[in-house]
């Protein structure tokens, strides 16, 4: 009996251990760890944070470009001069790894043309720019109660359908990221609420307005990847507005909240996937291959008011900030709408500004026109006076102190690629594995030199990449050549194979003639050789024009012979000197082609009265 | 009104080049006051004849580059190179050594390989060897420290120790490594009583063990900083250390000195946080710099013991900057993401 109860207690002991155990472990889950390098740039945050999520007019035309996402561009659904309504489909995704766009507001469809947009190069691309009406109409949407009733598929169907891709940044189209392939199992949910760049604080104030939608958009993201054992809604611990309310949102629900020290840059998303999970995404390979799914808050929020209202994306949270506005804030932007109108709304002092920057100041590129539309992926627009960012001083020589590569966030070693880059050693580049930059800035931000270090690298990248794609295609051009010459041997091969047949069959058969009918059919073998020139004669004969039609064509011929020579000669009495020589020149060609004429249509009539005699 | 189109990223901490440099010099600064206190104003003469050099020369060769002059001048490379020079001339030395060495160090070490950031070799170092090979009776002649000669030059006798006729000799005394070096059949102990350097001193020598003491001062600042890692510093320091534990042989005639006297003699602790630490001629990654620290360590205890000469950082110095590209080679960090590192010429090997 005693030996029963101490083994129960035993038992219980060994179930309260585990019980320990599995507590500390999912408490140590919870602990975030963190990546190696890393800058502490002056936040900046609390410009953009004073004011709740404002709204501007409606800008009077919107430039909806078609390319605002990873992938391929969509395709124009619509007609110049067409009328089109808040939300309608203006534009279908182009393959698997596209998005739709949808128009932003109603109005009638101007242009679809090419104009300025967002990107670093300042190139054009195909828009849609939609003037818009004062009634502002949406079309009917496709609201759904109960998102649970639908299967995988239509509710991935429905989030790509609104055109959805990551607001992060990057705007990789969310249903191909939610849809993982091959049978990787996913085990955790990441929902980026990082945002680790100064300056930008569109996820910070959303997260403080909108936690429930939030949530309520992960339990759908949650719900896609087949409820994943952990939900982690990752914040860095500078924004603890959000923390708080992204907390009382979660609570009842199986998410965790977790907040980690604020450092340069954790919201990428290897580095948040490393500061949550400890797990390093595998290079060239991607989150899912370590079970993780990462997701902008943004997204979520954009795959709720999908899935439950229907609601495309047809606007965004983006950040206004800068020294040269008057007003600094949040706004709720429709996709399209100009930089320069937000800029105008927001008391912008155009002397103060020296560059206008698209994103962050650490990954945001500047742009040169300030026509260009808001995108998806727009989360914010900097307008900063001189003072605020100053430009870079002249750079100066790398000292190799290596401050660059004390905060790269994936370890590498920017001073060496600097190096490399400069001298153009494009496999020393690869073995110091320049397509693992992530290209944040941090080295650039420390290089006591200022060296534009990150400028050097895309560079770089862009000039590989091109020299792989020529590579290739001299190799698949060598190929076709090598092909094509064994096409031709083989042809040749064939042929010759055939002419020797023949001229076997020939000899067999002249023997056989001999051999059978030698004597007496020679004089037989002859007329039918005889009959077959005369046929060859005749048809080469009736393949000719009559000598009728050729001689009405030589006429034609000298006639315009005969007037361009006259034409050219009036022409050289009118010219000035510097044309005489040309004219000249033209008039002997003239002249010898009339002569040519001339000469056979004499050849032709003689032949003529000949054939007639 | 145009805009301005600038790559990423658009922001940039204060920190400059010529600001790290200027933190260098300053982190001298202990050290030199030791030297100066220890071993007169001779080592200002040095400085002042370096400096002025090193700047001339400097700029001589911008104007033949044809580059801006004082924006090169500015990034006061020329004169951290000068002053770590300086502090490692004898003290009174004629007033051509520091010239030559510094004209030596900038013109041929550093501005003929290309400049700031492109010099092999650490260039103060090289300056340093070329006058001690060249001229070895002149750089081998230092002063005694002030307590053991009880008292010191004054300024006359130092300016014509400099620049007159005035022979060093009279203030001459052999340095604790050479004394530990050339001792024969004696125990330590008995040297360290009979030596008035190791007599008047604590456990390293005299004079040399405080100047030793300043530059590390000024090392843990820079550590401090974090304009150096701690890995080559260590990695000297402890390598010397366990060697010279090895080889102390606890004091016998055949003893090639103790660890404290290894570490607190000699140009140690100015080797180790300001010349090992030269980011431009030394290993580049951390586990690099860890090697390359070491292996100057070890390349100053078999000199200094086994070699012709008393001290040896220098020449390990610049022994070790032939092997820093090699060391580069095989010592990448692991970028994230990768199983293991790489080497640096692994598509080149393919």
């Amino acid at each position: 009996m005693s030996s029963v109860t101490e083994r129960s207690s035993a038992k219980e002991r060994r179930s309260a251990r585990d019980a320990r155990i599995i507590a500390r472990d999912a408490k140590r889950k919870l602990q975030p760890g963190d990546f190696s390098g890393g800058i502490y740039p002056p936040h900046n945050k609390a410009q953009s944070t004073a004011e709740p999520i404002g709204q501007i007019p409606l800008a009077e035309d919107l430039i909806v470009p078609l390319h605002q996402h990873i992938g391929a561009s969509a395709i124009p659904l619509v007609k110049l001069g067409q009328r089109v309504l808040k939300g309608e489909k203006i534009a279908e995704a182009d393959g698997l790894i596209s998005c739709p766009v949808h128009a932003p507001g109603s109005g009638k469809v101007i242009a679809i043309e090419p104009q300025p947009v967002a990107h670093p190069s300042g190139m054009l691309a195909d828009c849609i720019v939609i003037r818009t009406d004062v009634e502002q109409r949406w079309c009917t949407l496709n609201p759904c109660t109960d998102f649970r009733s639908l299967e995988t598929d239509q509710l991935l169907e429905k989030i790509r359908d609104c055109g959805i891709a990551g607001l992060g940044g990057a705007g990789f189209p969310s249903a191909v990221k939610l849809a993982p392939r091959g049978n990787w199992s996913i085990d955790t949910l990441i929902i980026n609420g990082s945002e680790c760049e100064p300056y930008i604080s569109a996820d910070d104030m959303l997260m403080r307005e909108r936690a429930e939608e939030i949530v309520a958009g992960v339990e759908i993201l949650a719900h896609l990847l087949d409820e994943p054992d952990n939900v982690l809604i990752g914040i860095e611990d500078n924004k603890p507005e959000a923390i708080a309310t992204m907390r009382k949102a979660v609570h009842g629900t199986r998410f965790n909240v977790v907040s980690f020290a604020t450092k340069y840059p954790s919201g990428g998303e290897k580095q948040l996937i490393q500061i949550l999970t400890k797990r390093e995404v595998p290079n060239s390979g991607l989150p899912a291959n370590v079970g993780v799914v990462c997701q902008n808050v943004g997204t979520a929020y954009a795959v709720y008011r999908a899935v439950v209202f229907g609601e495309p994306l047809v606007s965004r949270v983006t950040t206004v900030v800068g020294e040269a506005l008057q007003q600094q804030r949040n706004v709720e932007l429709p996709i399209g709408t100009p930089v320069a109108h937000v800029l105008d709304c927001h008391g912008v002092e155009r002397k103060q500004l020296q560059r206008v920057v698209i994103g962050g100041p650490m990954m945001g590129y500047s742009i040169d026109n300030e026509s260009v539309p808001v995108i998806k992926t727009t989360n914010c627009i900097l307008a900063p006076t001189w003072h605020e960012l100053p430009p870079a001083p002249p750079a100066q020589d790398c000292i190799r102190c290596g401050l660059c590569a004390e905060v790269c966030p994936v370890s590498l070693l920017p001073q060496q690629l600097y190096w490399y880059a400069r001298a153009d050693e494009r496999e020393k580049l690869q073995a110091y594995n320049l397509f693992d930059c992530i290209e944040c800035g941090a080295c650039s931000y420390v290089c006591p030199s200022s060296i534009p270090l990150v400028q050097y690298y895309r560079a770089s990248k862009g000039a590989i990449r091109l020299a792989e794609e020529e590579k290739e295609k001299s190799d698949r051009a060598r190929e076709r050549f090598e092909y094509r010459k064994l096409r031709l041997a083989k042809a040749e091969q064939a042929k010759e194979v055939k002419r020797q047949a023949r001229k076997r069959a020939a000899e067999i058969a002249r023997q056989q003639n001999q051999q059978n009918t030698a004597p007496q059919n020679g004089s037989a073998a002859a007329e039918q050789e005889r009959d077959v020139v005369a046929a060859a004669l005749a048809r080469v004969k009736a393949r000719q024009a009559s000598p009728e039609q050729q001689l009405a064509r030589l006429q034609r011929t000298l006639t315009s012979a005969e007037h361009r020579f006259e034409r050219i000669q009036k022409k050289l009495t009118e010219a000035t000197a510097s044309q005489q020589a040309q004219l000249r020149a033209q008039l002997k060609e003239a002249q010898v082609k009339l002569q040519e004429a001339r000469d056979k249509h004499k050849q032709m009539k003689e032949q003529q009265a000949d054939e007639e005699q | 009104m145009s805009l301005m189109r600038v790559s990423s990223p658009h922001t940039r901490s204060g920190l400059g080049t010529s600001q790290v440099m200027l933190q260098v010099v300053a982190a001298t600064v202990p050290g030199i006051l030791a030297l100066v206190l220890y071993f007169g104003i001779g080592v200002l003469i040095n400085l002042a004849l370096c400096i002025a050099t090193a700047l001339v020369s400097e700029a001589a060769v911008m104007k033949l580059r044809r580059r801006p002059v004082l924006f090169y001048l500015k990034d006061a490379s020329a004169l951290l190179t000068a002053v770590l020079l300086g502090v490692s001339l004898p003290p009174y030395c004629a007033w051509w050594l520091p010239v030559v060495g510094s004209v030596v160090a900038i013109v041929l070490a550093k501005q003929l390989y290309g400049g700031m950031g492109h010099n092999v070799f650490n260039p103060a170092m090289v300056g340093y060897v070329v006058l001690l090979i060249s001229f070895p009776v002149d750089m081998t002649r230092w002063v005694g420290p002030t307590d053991v000669l009880h008292g010191v030059a004054d300024i006359d006798e130092a300016f014509s120790m400099v620049f007159g006729h005035m022979s060093v000799d009279g203030f001459t005394r052999a340095t604790p490594l050479e004394i530990v070096r050339n001792h024969e059949s004696t125990l330590l102990a008995q040297l360290y009583e009979a030596e008035p350097v190791f007599a008047t001193g604590g456990l390293a020598g005299s004079g040399w063990e405080m100047v030793n003491f300043g530059f590390l001062l000024g090392g843990l600042f820079l550590l401090y900083r974090r304009l150096i890692t701690w890995h080559a510093p260590v990695a000297m320091l402890v390598t010397l250390t366990i060697l010279s534990l090895v080889f102390y042989d606890s004091g016998s005639s055949l003893s090639k000195g103790s660890p404290i006297l290894h570490l607190f003699s000699g140009a140690t602790m100015l080797g180790a946080f300001f010349i090992v630490t030269d980011p431009v001629s030394g290993a580049t990654s951390n586990k690099g710099r860890f090697i390359f620290g070491a292996g100057v360590g070890l390349l100053t205890f078999v000199i200094r013991a086994w070699g012709n000469y008393p001290d040896a950082v220098a020449f390990a110095v610049l022994l070790m900057n032939f092997a820093a590209p090699f060391i580069d080679n095989y010592t990448l960090p692991r970028t994230y993401g990768h199983k293991a590192p790489r080497r640096a010429t692994d598509l080149e090997e393919r």
